[in-house]
């Protein structure tokens, strides 16, 4: 019984809840215990919600027994990235800094779920405030992918991914600064949402650069990330940048999609300059494929350049360097979290230099001294101030290509799940791993990552990315409910279906993990993996 | 800290040119903080409130800088730093930015301040500032911009509650994200040996134009309004301007001319022994009457200023600027002149109200309907003693408009002089309005004469000789009756009108 | 090769307030190098004909009414605080004895 309320999907688990075949205290307690089954292997979770989730489990079934409307999702289980800040539940961004820290208050987005009468699972695993593609970054210790406990997951996001793939939460939330969502969903066969800039509010998430955060939806298919943005989406005057204007329903759009197949007449941009070179084959393979399918269903296929994405990657580790160096400089050891204070004792400035170096990972420290730099007397013109230039050139390249087209595609990262310690030696290169979703931050359009099969060299998934003009979600969520029925249809079941059995807990193989301080190893990590399926 | 070689004055400026600069923080009086909700201690009437509210109890997430948390910009604040902007003679902003100052600081709850770097609300204007003797300077304005405060820092276990040799420091956040509006000067030229006097007029002058706004109480001594003086002497004939110091913790108008003198004379003793400025900033002590060196911080110039991503630009539309413009009150300057030629004062009777700073409560107080000479004997007479007896500023006492009522009271011949000055102390003391504290405590002139004719028949019964020696034309004999009846009637009389009776009296 | 020195890195380590190592600041000088290098090529296309970009989507003018909100009690701000005393953040002396 347990096991089938895990695989079921959250609009799913919802009718049932809704149906009365299901009590929300069953289906949380089934989650609970697939967590308490796997995560000594998998290590999605930082915290675990426990009997707070029950609890509220069993208002929310006893709200729907007295005649309550509980909403559309009321009892559904969800997991929370480590990144939003939740009142009753510590909030670290994995990080040392923040240990223990129970915020006095509650992010939006959780505010949100909340009073859409969702069941807070536990708070899941990330690298360090959101730096890095891996969770290898995380002081609590890396999560890893469902699919092979040998590979990351993805980051930042990779707990939020993991936890979704391995069907510990049937959803969770996450937030994409510069792929932390897609590229998670990548390589963990999930579906991953980083809504246009504004269309989810930042309050209480704990920000890494604030002109490029966003939260969204992470979920094993397109409706039921539809169905969560609906919930956490729209205006919240606590965030300036949060856009005020009225939202169409995405869960309607991605129903309309699931429904209607057809797609004749839409025009679909493969970005010429998010591919070839440097991408793994099967990542090629399964990419070109689905553009086949996608044009067997009527569509229009064109391939778009954007000349200026060579520089996003660029432009992105100077602008969220800088912006975090400001946004972290909070932590130091007054108002809240760790505080060390240096052997017999020190001044302020000192406590405060002792904790920060106590208190950050090596990544945190690196991109604040960049970012610091970056920001400095005499660079700000060279270096910042080019950063931002190049941020407008990257937005006339979406202008222009979405002049042509309704829709660009590439696939989400260039290659399937990487092995654990492959690019912590070189930091360059686990940066240059975000070249295809980095330019959807810098532009603040939306971004949707979706699974479309496992590559052949070594089973491990593949993501589709699906970006549309700015303001325009409801688009990706209608297209890409298409194209999930499409493959689906072809495949005869879901991707997830076919993940293996995940170990109960880790083993760890001898192999020599590289400490993150030697000296870069230019290539690493970067060719495809070669291992056969 | 040793105390300093200085020069005498008017030798420093036979040999130097003094050349000043000010930078004046108003902590602006909106209901909440500049970019959170929570309530703001220099809000206007926060005097029993918010100002002594228990430490970090005025503060939302944001104000301590909580991980998450965001800023949302203060819509007054905006309208306040514009109205004080264009009272500046400044030009508007078309665009304007917020930018992050970055630095570390206990009291600086994010470690950056929210400021305003390359787009201030406002930039460019001047303001016409008089001196003592009537002379009109006028003061070049660089920019005004918006930002907000920081926290308090309170260093304990040392012997002074000085920083040097504390032990440890306690921080309240109440005061973190009151707004701010910096107002910055250009490098003010030939003020020459009036350099002091008109640093002391220009804070002054912005002190007055930020009241008649209605923007600020500007209470010098709460630090609603705080100025840094910036002084640089450079020897007669040379064009390059000398190394500046800044001035900071000049906390009255007295302090910033006493201030200004002294870092003349200091820098003056320094370049006249050979010797070079530091640039460096210092503090005023007030106690003593010296500056002494500040911290000199690593990275203080290197803020790293970038716009701040969480707050989006603030393009005021014509509509609003036009708006506030309408709507501003005349300048000092032209006020004083108004108030000079319109009321009828006297140079000298002027002077005492400029000296008393209460030219903008007179002028209020005539607005609101009383008399240009009624108006000045009050606030200068008994509101002024009782002021000077409790050292504060007379303004802080009582408003314009209560002052403006007491007098009508005293006009319609309902108070006495005697009465009234009874009242203002009940106004004062916080018992209402003129009205409320007249009938509150029975005060009202005996105005039926029915009950003052029975008085005075009393009083004559018992001085019987008086009428005559008035038709006998010794009218002042009419005194001794009159203070009978002020003293059977406890005062409530009024004394003219038992006056006029009496010699109706005597002529009937 | 962008060069960084140790003062350098150690310049920005003090203006970030953060003890690196000697060790870190080694591998640090290393690494901005090779990062610099590599982000540097922005200036290549940032031509002064160029406006920049703060905000991805372009909003103006969101202000709030000059109204009180959500306030933390005492009890709620201090809950994180390493240190408090008397209602306050407490924090160790910031001048130092030589100061």
């Amino acid at each position: 019984m347990g096991d089938d309320l895990t695989r079921l999907t959250a609009s799913a688990l919802a009718d049932k809840l809704a149906a009365g075949e299901v009590s929300s205290v069953e289906a949380t307690s089934a989650h609970l215990d697939r967590i308490a089954e796997i995560d000594g292997g998998v290590h999605a979770f930082l915290h675990i919600a426990g009997d707070a989730a029950l609890k509220r489990a069993s208002e929310v079934d006893q709200l729907r027994a007295d005649g309550h409307d509980v909403g559309p999702l009321g009892g559904v289980p969800i997991a929370i990235k480590d990144v939003l800040c939740t009142y009753d539940m510590p909030s670290t961004a994995a990080s040392r800094i923040l240990e223990g820290w129970i915020p006095p208050y509650d992010a939006t987005v959780v505010a949100r779920l909340r009073s859409a009468n969702l069941i807070p699972l536990g708070k899941t695993n990330m690298d360090e405030f959101a730096m890095g593609s891996s969770t290898e970054y995380s002081a609590y210790g890396p999560t890893r992918n469902p699919w092979d406990l040998d590979r990351i997951p993805g980051g930042s996001g990779g707990g939020s991914a993991a936890a979704v793939a391995s069907f510990e939460a049937p959803f969770a939330l996450g937030s994409d600064t510069g792929g932390s969502i897609r590229q998670p969903a990548a390589v963990t066969g999930t579906v991953g949402v980083k809504p246009t800039y504004g269309g989810v509010s930042r309050y209480g998430a704990i920000a890494l650069a604030s002109s490029l955060d966003q939260v969204g939806p992470v979920s094993r298919t397109v409706l039921d990330a539809a169905l969560l943005h609906d919930i956490i989406g729209g205006h919240d005057p606590r965030d300036s940048t949060s856009l005020d204007q009225l939202w169409p329903s995405f869960a309607d759009a991605a129903r309309a999609g699931a429904e209607n197949l057809a797609l004749s007449g839409v025009r679909i941009g493969v970005v010429k300059e998010l591919g070839g070179a440097g991408f793994q084959a099967g990542v090629t393979q399964r990419f070109t494929e689905t553009l086949r399918l996608l044009e067997q269903a009527g569509a229009e296929i064109v391939e778009v350049s954007a000349p200026h994405f060579e520089y996003a990657i660029a432009a992105y580790y100077l602008i969220l360097p800088a912006e975090a160096s400001s946004n972290l400089a909070r932590f130091d050891s007054v108002r809240f979290g760790l505080r060390v204070t240096p052997e017999g004792g020190g001044t302020v400035e000192q406590v405060m230099a002792a904790t920060r170096e106590a208190g950050f990972g090596p990544e945190v420290k690196r991109r604040i001294i960049l970012g610091t730099y970056a920001l400095s007397a005499g660079y700000y013109d060279a270096y910042y101030g080019s950063a931002q230039k190049v941020r407008t050139l990257i937005q006339r390249d979406f202008d222009a290509a979405f002049e042509q087209v309704d829709l660009l595609l590439s696939p989400s990262a260039p290659t399937t799940a990487f092995k654990f310690g492959e690019k912590t030696a070189d930091p360059l290169s686990m940066y240059l791993n975000d070249i295809t979703t980095i330019p959807a931050n810098l532009a603040g359009v939306p971004g949707m990552g979706l699974p479309i099969g496992l590559a052949p060299e070594d089973g491990l998934p593949v993501g589709l990315q699906i970006m549309a003009p700015a303001r325009e979600d409801a688009r990706l969520y209608r297209f890409g409910a298409t194209l999930e029925a499409l493959l689906e249809d072809a495949w005869g079941h879901p991707l997830l279906d076919l993940l293996p059995t995940v170990p109960h807990s880790y083993e760890p193989k001898p192999v020599g993990r590289v400490p993150a301080h030697l000296a870069p190893q230019p290539g690493a990590g970067t060719e495809p993996d070669g291992g056969a399926l | 800290m040793a105390a300093e070689k200085l020069l005498d004055f008017d030798v420093a400026l036979e040999k130097f040119e003094p050349v000043l600069g000010f930078e004046v923080h108003i902590e602006l009086g909106t209901v909440t903080k500049m970019f959170s909700p929570a309530p703001n201690p220099a809000a206007f009437g926060a005097e029993s409130g918010a100002q002594s509210a228990a430490p970090n109890t005025l503060i939302a997430t944001v104000d301590l800088g909580l991980p998450g948390s965001l800023p949302v910009v203060n819509e007054q604040a905006v309208r306040y730093s514009i109205s004080l902007g264009l009272a500046l003679g400044c030009s508007i902003a078309a665009t304007s930015r917020f930018a992050r100052k970055n630095y570390f600081y206990p009291d600086l709850a994010k470690n950056y301040q929210i400021s305003q770097s390359d787009e201030p609300i406002a930039f460019e204007g001047e303001v016409e500032v008089e001196l003592d003797d009537g002379t009109v300077f006028t003061v070049p304005i660089e920019r005004a911009h918006m930002e907000e405060d920081a926290g308090k820092l309170t260093h304990m276990g040392g012997s002074t509650g000085r920083i040097q040799g504390a032990e440890y420091s306690l921080v309240d956040y109440n005061r973190a994200g009151v707004p701010l509006v910096e107002i910055v000067t250009k490098p003010i030229y030939g003020a020459e040996k009036r350099a002091p006097e008109l640093a002391r007029a220009y804070v002054a002058t912005i002190r007055d134009i930020v009241r008649s706004l209605g923007v600020s109480e500007a209470r010098m001594e709460r630090g609603n309004l705080r100025c840094d003086a910036n002084v640089s002497l450079r020897p007669r004939g040379q064009e390059k301007l000398g190394t500046r110091t800044e001035t900071k913790n000049v906390n009255s108008l007295r302090s910033v001319e006493r201030a200004v003198r002294y870092e003349i004379q200091r820098q003056a003793a320094i370049l006249d022994a050979g010797g070079s400025i530091l640039q460096e900033t210092r503090h005023w002590h007030e106690d003593t009457g010296v500056t002494s060196p500040g911290r000199v911080k690593s990275d203080a110039d290197d803020y790293r200023y970038f716009p701040e991503p969480d707050l989006v630009p603030i393009v005021p539309s014509r509509e609003l600027v036009a708006e506030l413009r309408a709507a501003l009150p005349e300048s000092p300057a032209a006020f004083r002149r108004r108030l000079k030629a319109e009321y009828g004062f006297t140079d000298s009777e002027f002077q005492d109200l400029v000296n008393a700073n209460l030219l903008v409560e007179l002028g209020q107080t005539v607005s609101a309907g009383a008399a240009p000479a009624q108006a000045r004997k009050w606030w200068l007479g008994e509101i002024l003693r009782i002021a000077n007896s409790r050292g504060v500023e007379a303004g802080t006492l009582i408003s314009p408009f209560d002052v403006s009522e007491l007098i009508a009271l005293v006009e319609s011949g309902e108070l006495t002089d005697r009465l009234a000055r009874q009242v203002l102390e009940g106004v004062i003391a916080g018992e209402g309005t003129p009205d409320e504290v007249v009938k509150a405590r029975g005060l009202a002139v005996v105005s039926d004469d029915t009950a003052l004719i029975a008085a005075i028949d009393e009083a004559l019964a018992a001085q019987p000789d008086v009428l005559d020696k008035i038709r006998d034309g010794k009218v002042q004999a009419a005194g001794a009756v009159i203070g009978a009846v002020m003293k059977a009637m406890k005062g409530t009389a009024d004394a003219a009108r038992v006056r006029e009776l009496i010699l109706e009296r005597a002529q009937a | 090769m962008s060069d960084f020195s140790r003062e350098q890195v150690q310049h920005l380590a003090a203006l970030s307030r953060i003890a690196l190592t000697p060790d870190e600041v080694d591998h640090l000088a290393t690494e901005l190098a090779s990062i610099v290098d590599n982000v540097r090529k922005v200036s290549e296309v940032a031509t002064a004909d160029v406006p920049a970009t703060s905000h991805p989507i372009p909003l103006q003018n969101v202000l709030r009414p000059d109204v009180v909100g959500d306030v933390l009690t005492n009890e709620q701000a201090l809950s994180g605080a390493p240190d408090a005393a008397d209602g306050r953040f407490r924090v160790s002396a910031i001048l130092g004895e030589e100061q």
